[in-house]
């Protein structure tokens, strides 16, 4: 076991696949030399080579285009978007190829890669740093879409993503790529894609949460520590297919629920959840299923970005208030 | 080099064959043998009576919307056939001639017009992505499998193509760039047809020629007539040698003209004047190319006329087939989306099973 942090966790794991697969490339602007503007990919090329870790010119639609073509010819490339906020150039090579190669070709060009990219608000950053987009990856079919939210778990699902054989949009939560550590096994292992993750179980509510924000909902049961309020609190960690019977199976449990995120709330990710709870749990529900989410504004500039934010406390109203229905 | 002598920025062209069928510049055409003009001159024909065909079938309802190659066989056919079995080809989705001539069958190309994913389906030994119908992003897979080609230190080169519109796409110029930086083995090749649906070659770039596009990736770029088949040999031939090589990527304009509609669904009386089709017929690849093979010897009036007959039945068999093959089923629609269903798409797949069984 070492104690590691978010990068450290995904430094380590890009490590130790690309020494067990020589297929393995990883590149993005900066990510080679410099290893990335947070240094998820340090290293790599003094160790790899710029064969296999390198920096390419500013163009988000070439490098996950490119991608493409790699993964078509049997290479596994991992590529960094630099923040999530500008992978929207790459866009169209996201949703219009590497989700329909597989299918577009009959299952003879399957595309084995990840896009990667730092995602999420409250690190006081420039304007389109701060997003929450991972509903538009979410709403295409053909991707997966995978979100840690602690670094023995940013390792493990890595790993398995680097492993899929289907695209995976890896977004991490910039937020806490550094914000603390945990020990983490040495050896390379994988945590399952699709699976949510039960963080504490409980009988009153069902409180899911994913990214950054899973660690304000933990703030927010502490706050609650005092008021007999049992919280079953799920991470969600693959946004994309959804473990809708972790989901469901919890919500007839506690009769209660609410889902926290970043994302605006319109047509977001919170939409979903609580639609499948009510398609699935409704005779077991004693609270309208609810969702704490950002408003339906662009995230405001630092000076701004607090009215935006989920706080520990507004989490503890919400669940007040659900559980007092 | 050919791109030196034919600078694109002095509007220079690459012309061997001209329109009445006569080598022009011997100095340098290609070393090519007769027999295999003759076949090359078949394979042309055969994409020429399967486009009209398929359009014909489309007006009687039997085939949905199509995108003919009528005029643009030369430009397609020549680029492919310097290339080797082991190389790539990464077309848009006007590149019959050069769809049969890489080994791909005429079969697959019908079954994916009528509608059917299937036809994307390849056999193993046909090195080629499937058609991409948003244009021009398709060139960045190219210079990533040839970026992979590099990679693997395999000798193999991606010959892709795009059209003259596509020249206008963001992704255009991201693949040229890459592909430049990475000095990676690849050709791209832009059929220039003149038109972009109904937008014409001069509304969609100040470019004098596309050709001159390469200089400013550091490239060569060569305009070469696209309409005569061996001057698109000359010119693919050295680029393949170039990327094999190892000395990256070449631009190839190749000037040609859509004498068909852009798809069956456009009418191109309305933008385009019958005087310049005409003009465009007196250089039609298959004009200039048959009458290049009258004066060898290698081809009679009649003979020609039995090819045409020839092919026609052959396309009606093949496209009998295509009408008698099976639709899809619902398990084939759920399969290809992931390696394996996801538990969503399990339960949609079932509920979908149960109203077909229940019928309700
Ligand atoms: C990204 C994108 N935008 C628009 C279209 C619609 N469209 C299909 S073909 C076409 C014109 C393409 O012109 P060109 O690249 O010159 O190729 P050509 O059809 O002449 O072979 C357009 C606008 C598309 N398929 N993809």
């Amino acid at each position: 076991m070492t104690l590691l942090n978010n990068i450290g966790a995904l430094n380590q794991a890009f490590d130790q696949e690309m020494e067990l697969n020589p297929r393995i490339v990883i590149y993005g602007e900066d990510a080679g030399f410099e290893g990335g503007v947070f240094r998820a990919t340090k290293g790599l090329q003094e160790k790899y080579g710029k064969k296999r870790c390198f920096d390419t010119p500013l163009a988000e639609a070439g490098i996950v285009g490119s991608a493409i073509g790699m993964a078509i010819y049997g290479l596994k490339p991992v590529v960094e978007i630099q923040f999530s906020g500008f992978v929207l150039p790459a866009f169209n090579e996201i949703v219009a190829h590497a989700a329909r190669y597989r299918n577009r070709s009959h299952g003879k060009y399957p595309l084995s890669m990840v896009i990667r990219m730092p995602y999420g608000g409250g690190i006081r950053a420039l304007e389109h740093h701060s997003e929450s987009i991972e509903a538009l990856f979410a709403h295409i079919p053909g991707l997966k879409v995978v979100i840690p939210s602690t670094p023995y778990d940013t390792k493990g699902l890595m790993i398995a993503a680097i492993r899929d054989p289907d695209p995976v949009i890896f977004m991490e939560p910039k937020r806490i790529y550094r914000a603390f550590k945990q020990e983490v096994p040495n050896e390379p292992y994988t945590v399952e894609i699709g699976k949510a993750k039960i963080l504490q179980t409980g009988t009153d509510l069902t409180l899911v949460a994913w990214g950054a924000m899973v660690r304000e909902a933990q703030k927010a049961i502490d706050l609650l520590n005092d008021s007999n309020i049992s919280v079953e609190l799920i991470d969600l960690r693959t946004i994309s297919p959804i473990d809708r019977k972790a989901i469901v199976t919890s919500t007839k449990k506690t009769g209660r629920f609410l889902v926290v995120h970043e994302a605006v709330s319109s047509f977001g990710p919170g939409a979903e959840l609580i639609s499948l709870v009510t398609e699935d749990a409704f005779l077991s529900l004693e609270a309208p299923p609810s969702r704490l989410t950002g408003y339906d504004i662009p995230v405001p500039l630092p000076k701004g970005e607090h009215h935006f934010m989920i706080t520990p406390q507004k989490i503890a109203s919400e669940i007040k208030r659900l559980i007092a229905y | 080099m050919l791109s030196k002598t034919y600078d694109p920025l002095k509007g220079k062209k690459l012309e061997i064959l001209s329109a009445e069928g006569k080598v022009i510049k011997p100095s340098l055409m290609p070393k090519v043998d007769l027999a295999s003009v003759r076949k090359w001159y078949e394979t042309m024909v055969f994409a020429r009576v399967a486009d009209q065909k398929a359009i014909q079938y489309q007006r009687q309802g039997r085939m949905l919307t199509y995108a003919p190659s009528i005029g643009q066989e030369a430009a397609s056919l020549g680029a492919i056939i310097p290339t080797e079995e082991r190389d790539w080809l990464v077309p848009a989705f006007r590149e019959l001639a050069g769809w049969l001539q890489k080994g791909a069958p005429l079969e697959n190309l019908f079954l994916y017009w009528y509608g059917n994913e299937a036809g994307s389906l390849l056999p193993d030994s046909v090195r080629m992505l499937p058609i991409s119908v948003p244009i021009a992003s398709q060139l960045t897979h190219a210079v990533g499998l040839a970026m992979a080609i590099d990679y693997e230190e395999k000798d193999e080169v991606v010959i892709a193509f795009c059209g003259d519109g596509g020249t206008s796409q963001g992704e255009f110029h991201e693949a040229l760039n890459f592909a430049g930086v990475f000095e990676s083995p690849v050709v791209f090749v832009i059929q220039n047809n003149q038109f972009a649906i109904s937008v014409s070659r001069k509304d969609q770039t100040r470019s004098k020629t596309l050709a001159q596009k390469a200089i400013a990736y550091g490239i060569p770029g060569i305009q070469v007539d696209g309409n005569d088949l061996f001057a698109m040999i000359a010119a693919t031939q050295e680029a393949v040698e170039r990327a094999r090589a190892g000395e990256g990527p070449t631009l190839i304009e190749a000037v040609t003209y859509r004498l068909g509609p852009h798809t069956t669904s456009d009418d191109p009386s309305i933008y385009r004047s019958d005087e310049e089709v005409e003009e465009w017929k007196e250089k039609d690849p298959i004009l200039r190319l048959k009458r290049y093979l009258i004066s060898k010897k290698k081809l009679t009036e009649d003979e020609d006329q039995a090819l045409y007959k020839q092919f026609e039945e052959e396309v009606n068999t093949i496209f009998s087939r295509i009408e008698e093959s099976q639709s899809p089923t619902l398990d084939d629609v759920f399969s290809y989306t992931y390696a394996s269903l996801t538990p969503n798409l399990e339960k949609q797949l079932r509920n979908a099973k149960q109203f077909l069984e229940g019928g309700e």
